[in-house]
């Protein structure tokens, strides 16, 4: 099995790779993780992961300046429903368009638009830094398998000041609280998308990244 | 529910952790890496890596530890001292910090700010407020931002300067009270209030740390988000685990997971 994290020039892939690296390590499957570029080799891929930090419109950009790879994530993640990953702005892109700073188209592979986090509480920080707990839908998913949440359960490190609004309800399999509720993970079909970064959260991150490479949508 | 941060700092020269670190089951006590896995498995929330390495031959060896730390500990990694270029912040973040502070240069040339974020994101520039209370006793507080070390007075307000950086793009201010640093009695908590107040985005406390009732004051009073501290983490005197059961205590939400 082998899994693709897409470069596009959006900050920090190492941290991605080397978590994704030490689960594939643990996996039975010894997965070959690799960082790459080239849309060719992304199209070959089993798995495909989408990093991304920094503003929307930046990373959609550089996405789109990758020659061909907007195009193979479109037919590998649409049209041969291999599992996808998002992370972070990685996730944002999924959704229809961006509204940081200017709208921007984004994939629109979930409906939805991502906009500024509003907290109803004014002295809440933005951005949203740090570890937060997540509100898991009753159905679950197989890429929360065996890891608490809830109030009382494992906690997630998040930054960022924009959200991901689902159009749908049913497309928003997690949220958190933050004098709100706003979207923590969306999941459809065989596509999964974290606000948060599980290659920063220790126990929660290790542990959602290894139920993706077992992941069978 | 959103929880206060524990952040223990790291002084690294040349490759090298400068302040001890005392724990027991270090095969190398004076490798960042080593260090850094510690605090990873004893629950800390992040980590912070000061490079205070004077040398320009020496400064490449932050990325080595960067690197190898990134390999091995999966939380937020900040890295601090001598940033002063869109060029040291890219390979930063290339090695695997998840987050750069400015300090001098930010300074020195607020623009700088700005040029990174734009070139980053807010969320990974941190800005590192160095500060003396300046006021006397008895008169409304003022605070002033100092450089070098806390050697050199730069005339600027410290509370200005934090909005200014904020307005250029800081996601997160780091405010250390350079008359309170090493001496344990507390953070500057009219200092860190005064900021954290008056700007958007997240605070750390840093500066003064010498017991874990400070810890407390720096997010209840001092209204910061996240506490940072060295040497009592460094040298054995609290673990990470009871500053954050005493945060608990005191009712501040905390992280208690157990790590890896």
């Amino acid at each position: 099995m082998s899994v693709a994290i897409v470069d596009y020039g959006a900050g920090n892939l190492h941290s991605a790779a080397k978590a994704f690296e030490r689960a594939a390590r643990d996996h039975a499957k010894t997965p070959d993780v690799f960082v790459t570029s080239d849309a060719d080799r992304v199209a070959k891929a089993d798995r495909i992961v989408l990093p991304g930090v920094g503003a929307y419109a930046d990373c959609k950009r550089g996405l789109a300046a990758v020659d061909g790879m907007i195009e193979v994530l479109n037919e590998q993640v649409g049209k041969n429903a291999k599992p996808f990953l998002g992370i972070c702005v990685g996730m944002q892109l999924m959704a229809s368009r961006g509204l940081e700073f200017e709208t921007i188209e984004g994939l629109d592979w979930i409906a939805g638009d991502v906009t500024a986090m509003v907290p109803s509480e004014p002295e809440l920080k933005i951005p949203h830094m740090g570890w937060n707990t997540i509100q898991v839908r009753d159905s679950g998913h197989a890429v929360l398998k065996g890891l608490a949440t809830g109030d009382d359960g494992l906690h997630a490190y998040f930054v960022h000041s924009y959200h991901f609004a689902t159009a749908r309800e049913q497309d928003r399999l997690a949220t958190f609280d933050y004098a709100g509720t706003f979207t923590a993970i969306v999941a459809k079909d065989n596509m999964i998308g974290t606000q948060f970064h599980p290659e920063k959260s220790q126990r929660l991150g290790l542990g959602l990244i290894s139920n993706f490479l077992d992941w069978a949508p | 529910m959103l929880k206060a941060r524990v952040i223990p700092c790291l002084d690294v020269k040349d490759g090298r952790v400068v302040k001890g670190v005392n724990f027991v089951d270090l095969v190398d006590a004076g490798d960042p890496v080593e260090a850094a896995k510690a605090y990873d498995a004893a629950g800390a929330d992040e980590l912070c890596f000061l490079d205070i390495t004077a040398s320009h031959e020496g400064r490449d060896t932050i990325y080595d530890v960067v690197s190898r730390t990134a390999e091995a500990c999966f939380m937020p990694v900040t890295v601090g001292g001598g940033v002063r270029a869109v060029e040291d912040i890219r390979k930063l973040l290339i090695a695997g910090a998840d987050k750069v502070s400015i300090n001098t240069a930010a300074v020195k040339n607020p623009d700088f700010i700005r040029e990174a974020a734009e070139k980053f994101g807010s969320q990974c520039i941190v800005v590192s407020i160095d500060a003396k209370q300046v006021n006397a006793p008895g008169d409304p507080d003022k605070f002033e931002i100092f450089t070098h070390g806390g050697r050199t007075p730069t005339g600027i307000d410290a509370v200005e300067f934090a909005k200014k950086a904020v307005a250029l793009g800081a996601g997160e201010l780091l405010v250390t009270s350079m008359d309170r640093d090493g001496t344990k009695s507390g953070y500057n908590i009219a200092l860190t209030r005064a900021i954290a107040d008056a700007v958007p985005v997240p605070v750390i406390a840093s500066g003064g740390v010498g017991n874990l009732t400070h810890m407390v004051e720096g997010i209840r009073d001092g209204h910061a988000t996240a506490v940072l501290a060295a040497s009592i983490f460094h040298f054995g005197e609290y673990t990470i685990h009871e500053a954050k059961a005493h945060m608990q205590d005191a009712g501040i939400a905390m992280r208690m997971d157990d790590t890896i």
